[in-house]
């Protein structure tokens, strides 16, 4: 089992989705660069936070026509767990792989601050572990993560059960406070319909053990390997 | 068409008639325009610290685990165990910054960041320490120190968020002095393997120059020659003289740079920052006792059309010179086209001792390198010393309700919650930040060599104002308390030294005081100066800024379980004042914002008992005994205790019980606000597990230290008894006096 790690120029959270992987799990990770074609060996990929191309044009804009994007565009239709952190969720949205879009912090203000998640799928390759309804704590660090899209689209992920996390206040509810972004509905993370192809806005990559405040990011990363374990068996 | 030779040219190019002088006798000749150009970046205060050369020869710059001196290389390096090593430095962007806010901190930021890559480590994280004038105010004045703080910090969070580099702590403080003139100092720490310090020498005479990174513009021309001027109202004039940061090719740099410095392919590696290309080029030539020679029709251009001297004095962001080892030119290309960067063989290291460029193979410039990099002019400036002030006469001061004078003390911006800045930036990537910022110190933990470091900015410009030697020793001690209190062992300074132009004696005279200040307590902490930056002629129409000689200090937890936190945790522990209450109220933020007066003598530093208290607290906490641990120091103990209530994620009161007043001074009536909000130094508030108090006070007395019992943790309010009554205040006040002082001051409209 091997796990692509996509460096695209301009990534920043790479070597702390590497560490997660290898440090935190004991399993094996690599980087693929973006000029790369192919992912062919790999049986999951996470795309890192950061700044691909240096965001210029519209954050994930570019990086969705990257080369090897293509390939895991390809993968990912084929059922490959695909799962975008921050700067990964702005890509997967403008790849079109998940619906939506990421706009500008409600604030206009880069913010950098822990927040509580509510898990309300668990039924995803990257969540199996956990129980819905779990709240998680967990870093955001962004300027546009501000989850939008239009009524008729928010009613269909709600329904389909695409809404995987979701900004909560420390007891669970959903409040207007609890949004650090304006996110509609208060959506962090949702998922494709066949939920292989998950996206979050905060940073699992760096909640996974307890000296840096919470361990809770390093459940996903379990999820995704026990799934692909099971895969395997 | 080259402009021709007169004594305007060479006045307006900041050189004096001496100077002139002395570089027509290095040449034998007159120098032409663009080497006019040259020397005049070269010799800039800036480049060549012409006139602190002298004053920076004090500082203890050696020491055990110094592996890179001061000067030497373009960041100190020092040794931090298990093969591993740290590069750090700190510098100053405060010209640019005033005139251009945004791009003036951005390009700071990557500045710092480059001289630390520069090194071969990689920078794990970033501080800053910053100065501007009052925030608060419906004026002019406060507007425009709004829109600085805003540019300011959202240039730092530019560069830093992108770059992927986390803004771990630092400081910030407001005063009248820094109208116009605000002070952006960032620090940037790298970590590298011991035996990888890549060199910046042009060693290797046959080995190829290459200029890698973004293409030469117009942009920061002279940066270095400006930044050695006062502010003016012309200075917004000079817009053309700031930088544009590109965080995204910065990045790049980085990376490219680091798979290179791997390769073994690389002789010698040096950043081009301040005056770009001519220094680059001279100090390498200079450190490798060689000579560099470069054609400048081969340097990758912005823009075309650009002269000789625009190409040399570009201060363009973005671009290293490195110095390649003959038959590894092709790994150059290789890593910069993997990176889609440009680069170009732009030269060859020679053995005549030339820097010699050609345009077009005719040559432009040639110049003895070591005499233009280190032959600049030294000067012993005159000083002149002012009448001290007077002290502070307490019965002079009317009594003010010292429980309104508290809230103010927390609304004051300098102590109040910095969350709208540090939200700002992201201080959470690497993962690796244990105590995030609004601590005394910040503390990471540095994955690849597997240490915990701890790190701090700190100087108080009221106390350097009236005591400029005073001041700065209390900035080392301070530093070293806030390592200390954090579980950490100081290791190694970095100083910003802010101050006037130095021509005027009176300001002379400060940076000097500082100077030794600062020299007499590094050697008593045994924390060497590795390295820093000067930035002189900080002064606007309004007049110059206190002096601010800021220091970085660098520590290290040599066990996590000793990682401490300054805010109280668990109801019933006991409170315990390391030191005594104290009586010193000169120079402290209680005369200033409550009287209005930056006056009276500031507190005095005693060296023994700072060392002792340090000493001891470190003791505690590695017997496990210490539950948190913060140092009190603007707005003295009443505001330290309000902040231990208040900086965790769950706010926690306190009763405390003051002592018969005096402590050392033994007064048994001293006024309750002197006793409250004085600064009095080495005084450290910790709490213990209750059971271990007993062991803590029979430690102290074995150990000679002063300890006061405060009182223990507890409550929803913070409850002093003194002897005339109890003052208290509801947890909740206490927060919203601190927490949104500052973000409701920027939040607002200001058009």
């Amino acid at each position: 089992m091997k796990i692509a790690v996509v460096r695209f120029p301009g990534s920043n959270c790479d070597q702390d989705c590497l560490r997660a992987l290898t440090d935190g799990l004991g399993v094996k990770a690599e980087y693929v660069w973006h000029k790369e074609t192919s992912i062919d060996g790999f049986d999951a990929v996470i795309l890192p936070g950061g700044f691909s191309y240096g965001d210029y044009l519209r954050c994930g804009a570019i990086a969705g026509f990257s080369p090897v994007m293509q390939s895991v565009i390809e993968a990912a239709h084929a059922g490959m767990p695909v799962f975008g952190i921050c700067n990964g969720f702005q890509i997967l949205c403008e790849t079109g792989l998940l619906r939506g879009a990421l706009i500008r912090n409600r604030s206009l203000l880069f913010l950098c601050q822990p927040v509580y998640l509510k898990l309300e799928n668990n039924r995803t390759p990257f969540t199996r572990l956990s129980e819905e309804g779990a709240i998680l704590r967990m870093p955001i660090a962004h300027g546009e993560g501000a989850y939008y899209a239009d009524d008729q689209t928010l009613r269909e992920l709600e329904d389909g059960g695409q809404v995987v996390f979701r900004y909560v206040n420390e007891t669970g509810q959903p409040t207007p406070e609890a949004n650090p972004n304006g996110s509609r509905n208060n959506i962090a993370g949702i998922c494709n319909p066949a939920g292989n192809v998950l996206g979050l806005m905060p940073h699992p990559d760096r909640s996974w053990e307890g000296r840096l405040g919470s361990e809770d990011g390093l459940q996903l990363f379990k999820s995704l390997v026990d799934t692909l374990l099971s895969v395997a068996a | 068409m080259t402009p021709i030779l007169t004594p305007e040219l060479v006045r307006q190019h900041g050189l004096s008639e001496e100077e002139f002088e002395r570089i027509t006798a290095i040449l034998g000749r007159e120098p032409n325009f663009t080497e006019l150009g040259v020397f005049s970046v070269m010799w800039s205060e800036h480049c060549s610290y012409k006139n602190t050369r002298r004053e920076l020869r004090k500082f203890p710059t050696t020491g055990p685990r110094v592996l890179v001196k001061a000067g030497e290389e373009n960041a100190g390096v020092i040794d931090i165990g298990d093969g591993w090593a740290v590069a750090f430095k700190m510098e100053s962007h405060n010209h640019p910054s005033a005139v251009e806010p945004f791009q003036g901190a951005a390009t700071g930021v990557g500045g710092i960041i480059r001289d630390i890559f520069t090194m071969g480590a990689r920078p794990v994280f970033l501080m800053n320490s910053l100065r501007f004038g009052p925030i608060h105010g419906d004026n002019d004045a406060a507007r425009k120190n709004r829109k600085l703080v805003r540019g300011v910090v959202a240039g730092i969070a530019h560069y830093g968020n992108c770059i992927g580099v986390p803004t771990i702590g630092g400081e910030i403080a407001f005063d009248g002095s820094y109208n116009g003139n605000p002070l952006v100092n960032v620090l940037c720490l790298g970590v590298l393997k011991k035996a990888e310090i890549a060199r910046g020498a042009a060693s290797g005479v046959g080995n190829a120059v290459f200029y890698v990174g973004s293409e030469t513009g117009r942009d920061g021309l002279a940066g270095a020659a400006f930044a050695s001027r006062d502010l003016t109202e012309e200075s917004k004039a000079d817009r053309p003289a700031v930088q544009v940061g590109d965080p995204f090719r910065g990045k790049l740099l980085l990376e490219a740079c680091l798979e290179l410095l791997t390769s073994g392919a690389v002789a010698g590696i040096q950043d081009m920052g301040a005056a770009g290309l001519t220094c680059s080029t001279c100090e390498t030539a200079s450190r490798g006792g060689t000579g560099v020679q470069i054609d400048l029709a081969l340097v990758p251009k912005r823009e075309t059309g650009m002269s000789p001297y625009e190409i040399l004095l570009s201060e363009s962001q973005e671009r290293m010179l490195i110095i390649v080892r003959s038959g590894e030119e092709e790994r150059v290309k290789e890593v910069f086209e993997k990176w889609d960067l440009p680069y170009s063989k732009v030269g060859i290291v020679t053995d005549d001792g030339f820097m010699r460029v050609l345009d077009d193979g005719s040559v432009e410039v040639e110049i003895p390198a070591k005499q233009l990099a280190d032959d600049a002019p030294v000067y012993e400036r005159e000083v002149a010393i002012p009448t001290r002030p007077p002290a502070i006469v307490v019965s002079d001061l009317e009594f003010h309700d010292p429980k309104d004078s508290l809230l103010q003390l927390l609304a004051h911006p300098t102590v109040a919650s910095k969350n709208w800045v540090f939200r700002q930036y992201d201080h959470t990537v690497r993962a690796g930040t244990i105590v995030p910022p609004g601590s005394d110190a910040a503390v990471f933990y540095v994955r690849e060599a597997d240490k915990f470091l701890a790190a701090t900015t700190d100087c108080n410009h009221l106390y350097c104002r009236l005591d400029p030697r005073e001041g700065a020793k209390i900035a080392v001690a301070e530093a070293a308390r806030n390592l200390t209190c954090s579980g950490a062992i100081p290791l190694a300074v970095t100083d910003n030294l802010n101050f006037g132009n130095p021509y005027r004696p009176e300001n002379f005279w400060q940076l000097r005081e500082a100077v030794e200040g600062l020299s007499e307590a590094c050697r008593r902490f045994e924390t060497p100066v590795t390295g820093g930056n000067v930035s002189l002629y900080n002064e606007s129409p309004e007049g110059t800024i206190d002096p601010t000689p800021t220091v970085g200090m660098i520590g290290l937890i040599e066990d996590e379980r000793w990682i401490t936190r300054q805010y109280f945790r668990n109801e019933g522990d006991v409170i315990f004042l390391i030191g005594a209450i104290g009586d010193e109220i000169g120079g402290s933020l209680y005369l200033k914002t409550i009287f209005g007066k930056k006056a009276g003598l500031p507190p005095r530093l005693d060296f023994d008992r700072e060392l002792a208290v340090q000493k001891f607290l470190r003791a505690l906490i590695r017997k496990g005994v210490v539950k948190s641990a913060h140092d009190c120091s603007e707005g003295g103990l009443a505001v330290a205790l309000a902040e231990c209530c208040m900086s965790g994620a769950e706010k926690i009161g306190a009763r405390i019980r003051l002592p018969q007043m005096g402590g050392s001074s033994s007064q048994a009536d001293q006024r309750l606000d002197v006793s409250l909000f004085n600064e009095s130094q080495s005084r450290i508030v910790v709490t213990v597990r209750s059971e271990a108090s007993d062991l803590v006070q029979q430690e102290a007395a074995q150990a000679g230290i002063e300890l006061t019992r405060l009182g223990s943790v507890g409550g929803s309010e913070l409850a002093i008894e003194g002897p005339e009554g109890t003052l208290s205040w509801s947890l909740d006040q206490l927060h919203e006096a601190w927490y949104s002082s500052i973000a409701l001051a920027l939040s607002q409209q200001d058009l």
